[in-house]
């Protein structure tokens, strides 16, 4: 199994959410994050003094799927991810070594 | 009679109503973590102050007059004689007049953000209120009072609220010190749409305070009211048209901005000019205060919410003003300023009642700041202020969306609490 972890421009969800349902993907996770990469942060102004805001908000998407359908689920995310300007984010895959239903006890891909 | 009673006691709700909407337009422009403290310097401002002035406050404001300084408190203490009696002279105005006083006060806290013990707050808002507030309230507004019989004209209170207000913001500010962090961390207003609300509420409530001054239903109530409108929306205009030009943007915090300068600086003058001269110290009190409010970064004063350069400057603009663009014609009871043919005669007038008020309240506000400082320390500890002064004064954070800190009532035994949890959880499946 692999945790397939993605970083991404917020309004790019709702279409990265379809792509993964028409795919049978089950569940996710998402949370709102905020960091830096090649794209910098932006500048705002109060009553004339600036602040540089230095953190971009993104979301982070957190995928657990077994081994044969991890390059499908990584491409679904990337296709709705891409928009092709600086700022798009990051995937990345990380082993899993096992995933356990708290409901029911089930494990490994059972669970999923 | 019984309209203008009712008008004077509907103004003086609406009063009220404007420290409210000052807390929230203070509130909005703090952090998360201290927004609650904002609140509550301004509430307990109305209930400080509230006491105060029924007590003796109203006294020693218009009881009469001792030497031209101020009334003799003893005299009404505990609105003695007036209860009962005719409201438009009496209780009425005492409650409209109180209103004033409290909002006065609750203007000073926005300069000390982030950092003052409540407790010191309290002590230092009675204090100034007893030894500033109440005895510049007499100087300007009742007979008797040395710059009400220099003739100097201060109509709502550009001279007794709003540069009163700002002259102790900033001494206040010199004896507690800047913030932990200031001006190195960004120190962002966590919430505009407060900030909005709170201008929209003050804007509302101001009609009371200027119209309201009149103190009758009547034509002069009319000119202020109207004024009051002119003036502000100029104002909003002013302040957006520098940030627009200046910074590239027009901003919220601009506009809520603008609209509060607007406001004090027609204070003194609503009732005194035509609707040019509205305009034209509207707009100049918006372009002047959004440059007034950088300067605090060049002199290293930490006026955390901007009370010297809007209130100060702003009540200096509207009352210095008068002096040029005051005209008999919207108002017999006024004066003709420098440019309406009456020399510079009141001009002279108005800048000796501001420049008096701003010295004696500047210095008052140094000596009563260091007084509490002995007392009480004056600030939190820094620990406490970078953590959140919510927290540290008033255990309590304003904010809760996710629940995630995990809270549980300390007082309950919860081994009791959490097995219902466990028996409703039960129950259900």
């Amino acid at each position: 199994m692999k945790l397939i972890t993605a970083i991404v421009k917020p309004f790019t969800l709702d279409d990265i959410r379809s792509g993964l349902e028409q795919l049978g993907v089950l569940g996710m996770t998402v949370s709102e994050v905020q960091g830096y990469g090649r794209q910098k942060g932006h500048t705002e102004v109060y009553r004339g003094a600036e602040y540089a805001v230095d953190f971009v908000a993104k979301l982070k998407i957190e995928v657990v799927t077994d081994d044969a359908n991890v390059d499908k689920v990584i491409d679904a995310i990337v296709s709705a991810a891409h928009t092709g300007k600086i700022g798009d984010g990051k995937v990345w895959v990380t082993p899993v070594d096992t995933v356990i239903r708290v409901r029911t006890g089930e494990r490994g891909a059972d669970a999923l | 009679m019984q309209g203008d009673t009712a008008w004077l006691l509907t103004s003086a709700a609406l009063v009220l109503l404007m420290t409210p909407g000052l807390a929230f337009f203070y509130g909005g422009m703090v952090r998360s973590k201290s927004v609650l403290n904002m609140l509550m310097m301004c509430f307990g401002a109305i209930g400080l102050i509230g006491v105060l002035w029924v007590v003796y406050g109203y006294s020693m404001a218009f009881g009469s007059d001792v030497g031209g300084l101020l009334g003799n408190p003893f005299e009404i203490m505990g609105l003695s004689g007036l209860m009962g009696g005719n409201a438009l002279e009496g209780t009425g105005f005492v409650a409209f007049q109180g209103m004033f006083a409290i909002i006065t006060v609750a203007l000073i806290a926005g300069a000390v953000a982030d950092r003052m013990k409540f407790g010191a707050w309290l002590l230092f808002g009675g204090l100034w209120a007893t030894l500033v507030y109440f005895p510049v309230a007499h100087w300007v507004w009742a007979e008797g009072g040395w710059i009400f019989d220099l003739g100097a004209l201060d109509f709502a209170g550009g001279t007794a609220v709003h540069i009163n207000a700002g002259a102790a913001a900033l001494g206040l500010v010199l004896v507690l010190g800047k913030r932990a962090g200031w001006p190195k961390e960004p120190m962002k207003p966590h919430n505009l749409p407060y900030v909005m609300l709170g201008a929209g509420l003050l804007w509302f409530g101001w009609f009371g305070f200027n119209a309201g001054s009149a103190l009758s239903a009547n034509e002069t109530a009319g000119v202020a009211f109207i004024n009051t409108l002119t003036a502000t929306c100029a104002a909003m205009l002013g302040w957006l048209l520098l940030e627009r030009l200046r910074d590239g943007k027009a901003t919220s915090l601009g506009a809520a901005s603008g609209v509060v300068a607007g406001l004090v600086a027609i204070t003194p003058a609503c009732a005194f000019v035509d609707t040019w001269g509205a305009l034209a110290i509207g707009a100049i009190a918006g372009v002047v205060c959004a440059l007034a409010v950088s300067l605090k970064y060049r002199f290293g004063y930490d006026d955390s919410l901007d009370v010297v350069g809007v209130h100060l400057v702003g009540g200096l603009v509207g009352t210095l003003l008068i002096g040029f663009l005051g005209t008999t014609n919207v108002n017999a009871d006024g004066v003709d300023g420098l440019f309406y043919g009456g020399g510079a005669e009141q001009l002279g007038k108005q800048a000796i009642g501001a420049f008096a008020v701003l010295a004696y309240s500047l210095i008052a506000a140094v000596v009563i700041g260091l007084i509490v400082k002995a007392i009480t320390g004056g600030r939190v500890s820094t620990e406490d202020e970078v953590a959140g002064i919510d927290e540290a004064e008033h255990a309590e954070s304003a904010y809760d969306f996710a629940g995630g800190r995990g809270g549980r009532p300390a007082s309950v035994d919860t081994s009791v609490a959490s097995g219902n949890a466990k028996k409703l959880e039960g129950s259900k499946s």
